[in-house]
């Protein structure tokens, strides 16, 4: 494709801190690159705004290629912006055109509080994961690989729901602001595995307990997070979710 | 967890709401079989018999209550559901995704189903009020035959046009319902997903769509009548 620059309108949103009220500013950028990730406009946009003696726009990024969830923007009504499957920082600039205005603004979601500009608190994921994301290993060395055999189709399954990054875009994308996808794919990603299954029946009613304590909505099954996971984690996941609370509700066990 | 502790989770909510939900699709599906019956060229003698058996059987009087019980927790459930869901962004998006990312009526089954809900006071109001209350305080009381009673009312335009409105309602509601319910359950997996999808779709479309004929068709027959 062509490569071409570009003269741009943001309206991003500026807020100094969770207790004080945020607005829209507007912000031109121009010359930018049609090769650029948006998080590299961005930080052209933070320079220019350095330069000029003012206070920079702060918003989250840690690896830039898609691996660790950070870099939480909603662009234009949509969470990582219109792009399928990707995160922010896959975004590039030959999405847009010269002249266009773009509008960002941070994940809103009562359980993710805004901490700063674009950046949000997302240690609610955390302490989900905290209540019932992990197994009991015996310590010591690893054991071999091929004591315990998994079958192919169900590693696969746990591989994908594993990849989940916790950005928290199914969140943002909610009309519910729930997190189900999320918890969907840490429930199952264990849940598939022998590994996972001394804690199973706690694991389900533990990590949705909390996820209610958190705040967030409950799950109606309208699919807008499903549309928007950077890393298409499925909703098969939530009716695994749901199959694993009914097990934990019916088996009568004490934890449970 | 105890029982209390599991039904008042956020999933154990929404298991409420797809249980009724479904045990109201059965009920559905049950009215609209003794309803078709109208549709027999026998000017009602069918159908005013299945409704005088279902009206005087004492094992559907009990199940009606269950169907009132369902009807209860259903709309009370699903209503606080969302309520508190749209309290979970104080702050909304100034640009919203719209119809990008998911459909219209899947959002709006709080709107739908109040519609539903006002229909539906309309329609005891019409034809259950009445003879069920005949059946309990009126000791010279006998069936009333629903057949005349269709036509009586459904002789008006305004009447035919709500009920209209109240079955497309019910489409859409149920466009998101049959197939959300399975989905509670747990059982929209890899493999049956799709075939729910798609039966969900044609029992949504065709429930609403047989109800509506009917009081289009006494309007029909009422007007044709009086002439
Ligand atoms: C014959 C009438 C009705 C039928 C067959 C029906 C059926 C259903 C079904 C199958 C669901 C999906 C449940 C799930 O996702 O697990 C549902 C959801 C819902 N229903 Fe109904 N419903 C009826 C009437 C009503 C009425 C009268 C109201 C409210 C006034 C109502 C409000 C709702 C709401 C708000 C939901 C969404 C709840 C959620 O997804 O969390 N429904 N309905
Ligand atoms: S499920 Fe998808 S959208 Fe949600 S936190 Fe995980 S990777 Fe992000
Ligand atoms: S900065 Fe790591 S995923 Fe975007």
């Amino acid at each position: 494709m062509e490569h071409y620059n570009m003269n741009l309108t943001l309206k991003v949103w500026k807020q100094k801190n969770c207790k004080e009220k945020g607005k829209f500013e507007t912000f031109q950028v121009s010359n930018i690159s049609s090769e650029m990730s948006f998080l590299e406009m961005f930080d052209i946009l933070n320079e220019q705004l350095v330069a000029e003696g003012k206070e920079p726009i702060a918003f989250d990024h840690d690896c830039r290629e898609g691996i660790c969830g950070m870099c939480s923007m909603y662009i234009n009504g949509r969470p990582h912006g219109p792009w399928h499957q990707t995160t922010t920082c896959q975004l590039h600039m030959r999405e847009y055109k010269d002249g266009d205005t773009i509008v960002v603004e941070p994940w809103r979601a009562n359980s993710f509080p805004v901490i700063k500009d674009l950046v949000v608190d997302r240690t609610a994921f955390d302490r989900i994961i905290a209540a019932g994301g992990y197994i009991s290993v015996n310590t010591g060395n690893a054991q071999d690989a091929n004591c315990l055999p998994i079958d192919k189709q169900k590693a696969d399954e746990s591989f994908a729901a594993a990849s989940c990054i916790g950005c928290g875009a199914c969140v943002a994308a909610c009309p519910n602001a729930s997190a189900m996808l999320f918890v969907s794919a840490k429930v199952s990603h264990l849940a598939l595995l022998p590994q996972g299954d001394p804690e199973r029946k706690m694991r389900a009613s533990n990590m949705v307990k909390q996820m209610d304590i958190e705040g967030f909505g409950s799950c109606t099954n309208i699919g807008a997070c499903e549309a928007e996971c950077p890393k298409g984690i499925s909703l098969e996941n939530i009716a695994r979710l749901n199959r694993e609370y009914i097990g934990a509700m019916f088996s009568g066990s004490k934890e449970g | 967890m105890n029982w209390k502790d599991y039904f008042s989770t956020s999933i154990g909510k929404k298991i409420l709401v797809g249980a009724t939900g479904l045990f109201l699709i059965i009920f559905l599906v049950v009215h609209c079989y003794v309803n078709a019956m109208v549709f027999w060229p026998d000017n009602g003698k069918h159908f005013t018999d299945a409704a005088a058996f279902m009206g005087g059987n004492a094992a559907i009087r009990i199940v009606e209550i269950g169907l009132f019980a369902a009807f209860f927790i259903h709309i009370i459930q699903s209503l606080m559901l969302a309520s508190q869901n749209a309290k979970r962004r104080s702050e909304g998006y100034a640009v919203k995704a719209g119809n990008k990312t998911s459909k219209w009526y899947s959002r709006s089954m709080g709107l739908l189903g109040t519609l539903i809900l006002l229909f539906l006071i309309l329609h005891l109001y019409h034809f259950w009020g009445p003879n069920r209350y005949g059946q309990f305080f009126d000791p010279t009381w006998k069936e009333d035959n629903l057949y005349n009673n269709m036509l009586f009312t459904f002789k008006e335009l305004w009447v035919v046009i709500v009920y209209l409105l109240g079955c497309v309602s019910l489409c859409w509601h149920l466009m998101h319902g049959v197939a959300s319910s399975m989905q509670t359950f747990g059982l929209a997996t890899h493999r049956y997903k799709g075939m729910i999808k798609s039966v969900g779709m044609i029992f949504a479309i065709l429930i609403p769509l047989m109800f509506a004929s009917m009081p289009v068709y006494m309007h029909c027959l009422s007007t044709c009548m009086a002439h």
